[in-house]
């Protein structure tokens, strides 16, 4: 084993023995939940449309608590919600009644923090060189990412706006009973051209795949030219042509006019730069040149911009570390003898 | 630990490395030429880790376009309509969530109806659902869900949505992000397309989000009045939209922070709850990290004119 090597294994090994040592004494990483109880009570008479009124966690506004409490179990239904909670509220609770079991430790959900910060240094360990924890990661959340959204787009889009359009009443029995639709049958054509779409993954016919595509091209093509004609290139020239002298409740606006001055100078400069019929030489090389400035200044903006962002990532990645898996810090007040 | 502090110390640290470059000019060209770039992942670590084990915070002087942003909300009316269009997923939650928080609390306070949907991503519901656990039911326990705010959640088709939202908004949500039916959601009875509401605004990440909004929108609606938040990377390109097509720009954790010190002069309590705070807090670390890219950009200067001269020589 080389220096480096034994170096790297004695800093891994500390700080292994540091995060057991913490959360065998329940240090770190620890999460909590609430069970709130949730029931409803069917109010009709027997043979009506059900009418279900809430009884807990709070009892509906305009009814009786007594009242809902006589009616027979056969007209409830009721269930459990597990809701975040703090430690603070859990060890008041646990200090009060130590046998209650409304505030819970939640083993799945401490799995999951750990998983989230392990994940997260997989993710930096790539910042000392790529690595095996960098791949599963990586993988993992491609991986992730794809099923969730072919399940959300699946729940969203495809059954209330495709299957639920052409047959509400299936949708109604089987996955949404509040969804009230009309039947309308032109969303067959969507249903055909989605098929038709799917037909690429078919051992033959594969042109059939290049007709809805098309169509989907020459759709979007169609909307978004005229979105972009309209806002990014008339409205800019609109928006361009401004009074180089601003005056304000009748005098004169230094600040304003320099920020015209400088906005359509700008402009015209960075359009002699783009002008490649000239060549630049003399007169136009120099402008050109000072719209290469008024270039640099605008990616130099863009790049303290996006410096400003890829920190705000970073902190709360590391706010994540600090607060929910390590508890080195409680900024926002949720644990005791911090 | 206020501005003038953080100066003095980016001057003395620059001075410092000045010194030390002036005086072993060779030995720190040698050692800076090779220097590994991982010292310099190392050194962002600590200045971004430090602040926020310090909790160090620096007041915020909102600007214009804050200003922008604030009062056009301030000028609705109890019960007015806004469309609360939340196009960001965790990615970006570092960034965008304090901003979210932040307009969230604002139409609270404000008694304004909140229409909340996502056009960018399928986590983007999450992302609402954020905003309404940790705002409404937490802070505003009395609002209620259908009648001062509805969660109409996520829907494929990126500027498609927009397009057809403008004139039928039912053609698309039939139901609400839980899957209840639009019919049955007392506030979405009388609303037949988004050009209704009194207000968008726009929490984006990227596409589809603020440029779509501003293009399919806000452009062919002039009417149609948008405010919106979004991700540093994104921000310089709205610019040129602002003030016709758009009236107010939050631009990254620094438009955030300048955003809550508004609503919390306005509306806050002497002690506000931290998570209303988030932005002021992720401002800390920004002002470390920006000053050692400064200094990271001198020295890296130093080492490339160094360079020149010895190639010269």
């Amino acid at each position: 084993m080389d220096r480096k090597t034994l170096i790297w294994t004695i800093v891994f090994l500390l700080a292994g023995a540091y995060l057991v040592l913490r959360s065998m004494t329940g240090g770190m990483a620890r999460t909590y939940m609430k069970a709130v109880d949730f029931e409803f009570v069917n109010v009709a008479a027997d043979g009506d449309e059900p009418e279900w009124i809430q009884a807990k966690p709070q009892v509906a506004a305009d009814h009786d608590p007594n009242e809902l409490a006589n009616y027979p179990d056969e007209n409830r239904q009721s269930w459990t919600r597990y809701e975040s909670a703090p430690l603070k509220k859990y060890a008041k609770a646990v200090k009060e009644d130590p046998n209650q079991t409304t505030y819970l430790l939640s083993i799945s959900r401490t799995i999951g923090v750990w998983l989230s910060a392990m994940f997260t240094l997989a993710i930096f360990s790539f910042l000392y060189k790529d690595s095996i924890f960098y791949k599963i990661a990586e993988a993992v959340v491609v991986g992730v990412s794809a099923a969730y959204w072919m399940v959300v787009a699946f729940w969203s889009t495809i059954v209330p706006n495709l299957i639920g359009k052409l047959s509400p009443a299936i949708v109604q029995a089987w996955a949404m009973p509040g969804l009230k639709e009309e039947q309308n049958l032109l969303y067959i054509v969507p249903l055909v051209l989605g098929a038709m779409l799917l037909w690429q993954l078919a051992p033959k016919g594969g042109w059939i795949s290049r007709w809805p595509l098309a169509f989907f091209i020459g759709v979007f093509c169609g909307i978004r030219l005229t979105g972009y004609m309209h806002g990014d290139f008339l409205y800019q020239i609109g928006n361009s042509i401004i009074p180089l002298v601003v005056m304000v409740n009748g005098s004169f606006d230094f600040w304003g006019s320099l920020r015209a001055v400088l906005l359509v100078g700008g402009l015209l400069v960075c359009l002699v730069y783009f002008f490649f019929s000239f060549e630049h030489k003399g007169i136009v090389g120099k402008t050109a040149k000072v719209g290469i400035w008024v270039l640099m200044i605008t990616f130099g903006a863009g790049f303290g911009y996006t410096v400003m962002g890829r920190i705000a990532l970073l902190a709360i990645r590391l706010e994540f570390l600090f607060d929910d898996w390590l508890w080195l810090m409680d900024p926002t007040d949720k644990r005791l003898g911090m | 630990m206020n501005v003038a502090w953080a100066w003095t110390i980016l001057v003395v640290v620059v001075g410092a490395s000045l010194v030390v470059l002036v005086t072993r000019r060779e030995q720190t060209y040698r050692a800076l030429k090779d220097l590994d770039r991982r010292w310099i992942f190392l050194l962002m670590l600590l200045a971004v880790a430090i602040p926020i084990l310090g909790e160090l915070t620096f007041p915020e002087k909102p600007t214009g376009l804050a200003k922008a942003v604030f009062d056009e909300i301030e000028k609705l009316e109890p019960g007015d309509k806004v469309l609360m269009a939340w196009d960001y997923d965790p990615a970006s939650e570092g960034e965008l969530g304090p901003m979210a928080t932040a307009f969230t609390y604002h139409c609270c306070k404000k008694g304004l109806k909140m229409y909340y949907m996502t056009i960018f991503s399928p986590v983007g519901p999450q992302m609402i659902e954020d905003a309404i656990e940790h705002v409404i039911k937490a802070d505003f326990p009395h609002l209620e869900y259908g009648v001062d705010y509805v969660n109409l959640g996520y829907k494929s088709g990126y500027e498609g949505v927009i397009k057809v939202i403008v004139s039928n908004i039912r053609e698309l949500y039939t139901t609400d992000h839980y899957g209840k039916s639009v019919q049955d959601i007392p506030m979405m009875r009388d609303v037949r397309n988004i050009q209704q509401m009194d207000l968008i605004i726009n929490v984006s990440a990227g596409y589809a989000g603020l440029k779509e909004w501003v293009l399919f929108a806000a452009t062919p609606y002039p009417d149609l009045t948008l405010v919106a938040g979004v991700t540093g990377v994104m921000a310089p390109q709205q610019y040129p939209y602002i003030p016709e097509q758009l009236r107010g720009l939050l631009g990254a954790i620094k438009g955030a922070a300048e955003y809550e010190k508004l609503v919390l002069d306005k509306y806050g309590d002497e002690d506000p709850d931290p998570k209303y705070l988030k932005g002021k807090q992720r401002m800390g670390p920004q002002l470390i990290a920006h000053m050692l890219i400064i200094v990271l950009i001198i020295v890296a200067n130093f080492v490339y004119f160094a360079g020149k001269r010895r190639e010269r020589a």
